[in-house]
């Protein structure tokens, strides 16, 4: 069958996942879409500064905000960053398993990451009774980051989704894509992240 | 087609050598991420010197995750490389905006 031949091919090509022209367009595709969750977590941003001061007698930043579970939280999910890279990297040397063992490692950290962000959750609604209603500061925070920890969720369920639907297939020139596309958008959940720490909590710590 | 598969071993050494690349990188993030959360533990910044130091920190590791991890210095990448520009620019009108209208 010539058009299953053209996707497993007896050797694969230097890069799998731009080597069919969906697989191109699925390339381009995603990046458009991350520029436009550029744009998206920058209103998001913006309402955060411009809010975050607005506490209404409730908890502020200085208040609530614990470091060593925001750098553990870091930690998991730049982790987790480096091992997509991996995953990727065996993509390109053609090691099915060993792409999907990185994966899976992936998936760990990005669960751990979760569940840290649950327990902050958590931990504020019952501790400092801080919620979505307690302020404009509070609307603004979860909205932010509930938003980045809803991306979170979504690249997880997509991850394993793409990882049992693919297990028996193996790497073909089809797949290639969807688990690169994924790669990329794990990386950008790494980027928002990165803001999110750096304006969230160590600004709100600084004052 | 021999020589355009990753079976050969320049292609697989070339791979070998873009990823001690990316763990490199890889080192560097952990290493600005701890310098930023150092700035903040230590208390001794003072805050007009912290927070622009704390964003430098940030934008310097995303360029790292963007142009190493994410290959946008790879060929091929023009494309990407504008839709992310034009995310950025519209962000920064965004963020710009946003709190300009809180600023009085």
């Amino acid at each position: 069958m010539s058009h299953d031949h053209s996707l497993n091919p007896e050797t694969m090509p230097q890069e799998p996942e731009k080597a069919t022209l969906e697989g191109k367009n699925k390339f381009l595709g995603l990046w458009f879409f991350l520029g436009g969750e550029t744009v998206l977590f920058a209103s998001l941003f913006g309402t955060y500064l411009a809010l975050r001061n607005s506490t209404a007698n409730g908890p502020t930043a200085q208040d609530l905000f614990g470091l060593e579970l925001v750098f553990i939280m870091t930690m998991l999910l730049l982790t987790s960053s480096l091992t997509s890279v991996y995953a990727m990297y065996h993509m390109k040397n053609n090691d099915f398993k060993k792409m999907q063992l990185w994966l899976g490692i992936t998936a760990f950290l990005g669960i751990g990451f979760l569940a840290c962000e649950i327990y902050e959750f958590y931990h504020y609604i019952h501790e400092y009774e801080f919620t979505f209603r307690s302020s404009a500061f509070g609307s603004a925070f979860y909205t932010l980051v509930g938003f980045h920890g809803g991306h979170v969720a979504f690249g997880l369920s997509w991850l394993i989704a793409i990882m049992v639907r693919n297990a028996k297939r193996g790497l073909n020139l089809y797949n290639a894509p969807k688990y690169y596309t994924f790669s990329l958008y794990w990386h950008f959940i790494d980027v928002v992240w990165v803001f999110i720490f750096t304006v969230v909590y160590l600004m709100g710590k600084v004052g | 087609m021999p020589d355009n598969t990753n079976t050969n071993s320049f292609q697989k050494q070339k791979n070998k050598d873009e990823m001690k690349k990316q763990l490199i990188s890889f080192a560097l993030m952990i290493g600005f991420t701890i310098i930023a959360f150092a700035i903040v533990a230590a208390e001794v910044m003072d805050k007009m010197f912290a927070v622009p130091l704390l964003l430098v920190l940030a934008v310097v590791q995303v360029a790292f995750q963007f142009y190493y991890f994410m290959h946008m210095k790879d060929r091929g990448h023009e494309f990407p490389a504008m839709m992310i520009y034009g995310g950025v620019w519209a962000a920064v009108l965004t963020i710009a905006a946003l709190v300009a209208i809180v600023w009085w």
